[in-house]
């Protein structure tokens, strides 16, 4: 019996668990893929904005300022990549100059710090691959860049060091309010709970409908990316928008905390989490951020991805509870940047719901991994003297160590595929994508996980890498 | 301290160690990454290696045995296991391995001899899913022939390289059913004798002008999508086919793996993708030269060898030889139908008899003259029945004539007819 | 007259066999090729490598090749047979792993130490 059960852990199921976990309460997550932030959280811009796109009095702007001030605190404790790299939103035209001015009343409406309007050249003097048909720029110095996925798992790591119980691969089939509760049922049998939080993200209407009367449905809207190599890292150094429009803040150009460039998304209407990249799209996002930046070499890409946001037909965060089920739903842009606060303001319901909150006495908010990468000479030496394994190099295109990924193994949530270890240091993530490391990735998780290769995935269940042995052995069935 | 330090221990870096041993020098590192010599050779197990440089047929590992074996005849030292992470101006290595612990070794001279990676799905910007299943050929190929792996049953392949091609052959004498071979080209990247006996021998059907414009399946590939393109390489509409599979191999190129490189601050050219050298291998850090596939992508193993030779004896003579010839600089110029150059830059104070040149063309041409003008004089020709731009060009200059030759030369194709 | 590209080296020679006039091959750049051009049309054979299971190893698998050509019907049956082949390590290269398969009169021979 848990206090409560959170189902989904992507960054607001992550966020509510390390919030919750802060307190003498028993917390479940319920997690349907074989790793967090395997939605949503691992696919979008990565960015943390300043809080000028959401009307004032929204539950957005609130949550998103207050969010992104915790972030900046939580990512340094809990060993998050984090940048604050301002952004500036572009006016190429005279009405877009004026959408500034109203972006900038917005902004400080909700109390976002800082903002200031420039010419086109002082943006440019601060960006200068910026095109020179920018007229006038919003400057935001409070935007950030992070790492999305680390920070999720920052936070449920975070979370299960403190008590709280990670149920990976449990995938919520139906939900019955019982006298005490509720009672789950779930691929892996049956949970109870006093209370509930729904942060199932593109899947949140159905998890709702299955506890209470349906109330809104979630309109999937697919963004497609492009990710760049390291060549182009630094061709802008803050997160570059255009004027937003119906479709939302449009395509951006940004660097990521990895020292790649980030160029999207478009927006589109799809069924369910279907996060295919289509030509049409990807063309779209090219040429709509050449506007922004002329110079972007899309010849260095490295990856094309695409990700899923949960929009609704109501233009807010759903943050609701009734007889102890929270709904934490409609979690669109910003909902990155909000997270904590979202889960601040979930536990506010549950505890005026009637949960208890005594604070932990053994709380602990901190979280550390080596980055070998990162080391001076002198440490990297002295840590391969102690621990050989950091003397392994895996992956070549990130500098990445054997001895890294056996400190993930060995983490509090440990990695069950390859796109979980790549998650978790990087390893893959570089411009030959796994070429070289895949398969010594797959020898070390078979090794340490004592699993036969052909039962390591790429990623969730279902993705298999090898079809059987060779040689008169399985691959001949 | 060493007299040269040889990064990578694959056929570039064996024959340049080997070579400059020959040539008197007696402190020699290797540094490789893998914990075998060989480099990629040790997972190219099929055969067609060293018909120009041993006059047999070897298979991979073969070849790269007999260069180990010459190598132990020497005192080259070598490092397993070690990955180089940089190279200072000062020609410092740093390097990390798991048991020779992290050393920052100082080098009077140093080889670059690190190879190349495979060009990726991303690099081509394929839309569709993202399921597992789509390898590039070399993963696909170490799955198989080093781990004894098979990585799926029933196979397109996207890309006509030689390495997709020998990978066709591979999985289907492995047991698995590869479909069709796609190239958006009007010719193949590969080597002629490779479509023969890898794809023909084996009925799979080679489609020219096409790609892959889609692919389907939510956690593992079900289908791709390949359409026809048209001169543009743009896909036709209408023309779409549809294959069921599991997986997708990519032999859709190779990339020299220059980081190490630019990270020294060496320069680097764009249509190489591989360090600016001269006609000795040296690169624009006197001292450092640079060898095989980080230099310039080769089809054969062999003009590996050989140019990596040539590195390892002017890394030599770089150190033994006190008084550097002063010498003008010709740059050699890509003309019409030539897609790059090596050597970038000659020397021809430095050029002994003759110079090596290695190029490659943009287009297949028949009965071609290769024209080198210095300015806008003729100064060479030389005549072709068969240019391809999946075949590697080589042309020797004389001493005589770079002698004359004004400040720049240019290659180009004319075809006769 | 049959067109053939030779496939016994790389300079992929585009071949021109008489199949009416015995068999004259041109085209061919050297003897290598006019030997293949006849015998690719008489009685092709092929090189076959592949791998065989090798145990106490720093590997898994031993590649291997057919010391000589194997009938071109046979590479199928050659393969097959390599299933039942399993190494111990140390295997040294040149060794012959299985000797006469499938009747050919040819052997598989190891083409690396292991």
């Amino acid at each position: 019996m848990y206090d409560v059960l959170i189902i989904g852990c992507g960054i607001v199921g992550a966020a509510a668990a390390f919030e919750l976990s802060k307190y003498q309460v028993r917390v479940g997550i319920l997690e349907k893929e074989n790793d967090v932030a395997n939605g949503t959280t691992k696919a979008n811009s990565a960015i943390l904005h300043a809080g000028y796109d959401p009307l004032p009095g929204t539950l957005m702007a609130r949550l998103n300022v207050r969010g992104v001030a915790l972030a900046r605190e939580l990512c340094q404790k809990l060993d998050v990549p984090y940048r604050a790299c301002g952004s500036f939103v572009l006016a190429f035209t005279p009405e877009e100059c004026a959408t500034l001015d109203t972006l900038k009343a917005r902004g400080d409406a909700n109390g976002v710090p800082g903002l200031g309007i420039l010419t086109g050249d002082q943006a440019r003097s601060m960006d200068p691959q910026l095109s020179d048909q920018v007229q006038a720029a919003l400057y935001a110095p409070t935007a950030a860049i992070c790492s999305p996925w680390e920070y999720c798992l920052a936070l449920a790591e975070t979370a299960v060091r403190n008590g709280a119980r990670l149920h990976l691969e449990t995938e919520v089939t139906g939900i019955e309010k019982t006298g005490g509760g509720w009672l789950v049922h779930t691929s892996q049998g049956d949970f109870s709970a006093r209370y509930l939080v729904n942060a199932a993200g593109v899947h949140a209407d159905a998890v709702h409908d299955m506890a209470a009367p349906h109330a809104f449905t979630i309109r999937p809207s697919r963004g497609e990316y492009y990710l760049l190599d390291k060549a182009e890292g630094s061709r802008v150094s803050h997160t570059i928008f255009q004027c937003p429009n119906r479709n939302g803040k449009g395509v951006l150009v940004s660097p990521t905390v990895h020292g790649n460039l980030i160029v999207g998304p478009n927006a589109a209407p799809v069924e369910g989490d279907d996060t295919a990249t289509t030509a049409a799209g990807l063309d779209f996002v090219r040429t709509t951020a050449l506007k922004s930046v002329p110079s972007i070499a899309f010849g260095q890409c490295i990856r094309n991805f695409a990700g899923v946001r949960a929009n609704t037909e109501i233009h807010d965060f759903i943050l609701q509870e009734k007889d102890g089920f929270v709904d934490a739903a409609g979690i669109c842009s910003p909902g990155l940047s909000a997270a904590p606060a979202i889960a601040e303001y979930l536990v506010q319901l549950l505890n005026d719901a009637g949960l208890a909150l005594e604070p932990r006495p053994d709380f602990v908010c901190e979280r550390h991994r080596t980055r070998f990468k990162e080391l001076s000479p002198a440490q990297r030496a002295d840590l391969v003297a102690k621990e050989p394994a950091f003397g392994r190099v895996i992956c070549r295109c990130e500098t990445v160590t054997e001895g890294e990924i056996l400190e993930a193994l060995h983490g509090p949530i440990p990695p069950r595929s390859v796109d979980a270890v790549k998650r978790r240091v990087n390893a893959g993530m570089g411009r030959c994508q796994g070429g070289f490391c895949g398969p010594r990735v797959v020898e070390i998780l078979a090794r340490e996980l004592h699993l036969h290769p052909e039962d390591i995935q790429q990623d969730k269940k279902g993705t298999w890498l090898l079809w059987g042995e060779t040689k008169g052995g399985s691959a001949h069935v | 301290m060493y007299d040269l330090i040889v990064i990578g221990g694959g056929p570039a870096g064996l024959a340049a160690a080997c070579s400059a041993w020959d040539k008197g020098l007696r402190s020699i590192l290797i540094v490789e990454r893998d914990q075998e010599l060989g480099g990629i050779l040790n997972q190219c197990i099929h055969s067609g290696f060293g018909l120009q440089y041993f006059k047999e047929e070897l298979t991979g590992p073969e070849y790269a045995a007999r260069f180990v074996d010459l190598l132990s005849q020497t005192g080259v030292e070598v490092r397993l296991d070690t990955m180089v992470l940089d190279i200072t101006p000062q020609r410092e290595v740093h390097m990390v391995g798991k048991t020779t612990g992290y050393r920052v070794e100082q080098a009077r001279a140093i080889v670059l001899a690190m190879g190349c990676r495979e060009r990726t799905r991303g690099a081509i910007s394929i839309p569709g899913t993202r399921p597992a299943g789509v390898f590039t050929a070399g993963a696909a190929q170490r799955y198989v022939n080093v781990e004894g792996y098979l990585p799926g049953k029933r196979v397109v392949i996207l890309g006509s390289g030689d390495i997709g091609l020998i990978m066709a052959r591979r999985m289907t004498l492995e047991g698995a059913k590869v479909l069709a071979c796609v190239e958006v080209m009007p010719y193949s990247g590969g080597l002629n004798r490779n479509i023969v006996q890898c794809l023909q021998d084996f009925d799979i059907p080679l489609y020219l002008s096409h790609t892959v414009t889609d692919i389907r399946g939510k956690d593992r590939v079900e289908q791709v999508v390949v359409s026809q393109v048209g001169p543009d390489r743009k896909p036709i509409p209408g023309t779409e086919m549809i294959f069921d599979c599991d997986t997708l191999l990519l032999s859709v190129g190779l990339l020299p793996e220059n980081e190490l490189t630019q990270q020294a601050g060496i320069a680097l050219d764009p249509r190489t993708r591989g360090a600016v050298v001269y006609e000795n291998m040296e690169t624009s850090m006197p001292g450092v030269f640079a060898c095989g596939n980080v230099c310039h992508v080769h089809d054969l193993v062999d003009y590996v060898t050989a140019e990596s030779q040539r590195a390892g004896a002017a890394a030599a003579a770089y150190l033994m030889e006190d008084a550097k010839h002063e010498s003008r600089v010709i740059e050699i110029q890509n003309g019409p139908g030539v897609t790059y150059t090596v050597p970038q830059h000659i020397r021809p104070q430095r050029v002994d008899k003759s110079c090596g040149l290695f190029f490659r063309v943009n287009r297949i041409c028949k009965d071609s003259e290769i024209l080198v003008t210095s300015g806008d004089v003729p100064i060479a020709r030389f005549k072709r029945e068969h240019l391809a731009p999946g075949e590697m060009e080589h042309i020797t200059l004389p001493r005589a004539l770079l002698d004359k030759a004004g400040p720049t030369l240019t290659v180009s194709i004319r075809e006769v007819n | 007259m049959k067109e053939l590209i030779c496939i016994t080296c790389p300079q992929g020679c585009h071949l021109k066999v008489d199949d009416e006039n015995g068999y004259t091959v041109t085209g061919n750049r050297c003897p290598r090729g006019e030997a293949y051009g006849r015998a690719e049309l008489i009685h092709p054979t092929r090189m076959v490598t592949s791998t065989v299971k090798c145990t106490g190893g720093s590997r898994p698998r031993c590649p291997v090749k057919t010391s000589g050509p194997v009938p071109k019907d046979m590479v199928f049956a050659v393969v097959a047979a390599l299933d039942a082949v399993e190494l111990t390590a140390p295997v040294r290269i040149g060794q012959v792993v299985l000797a006469n398969v499938c009747g050919t009169g040819v052997d598989i021979v190891a083409t690396k130490d292991i």
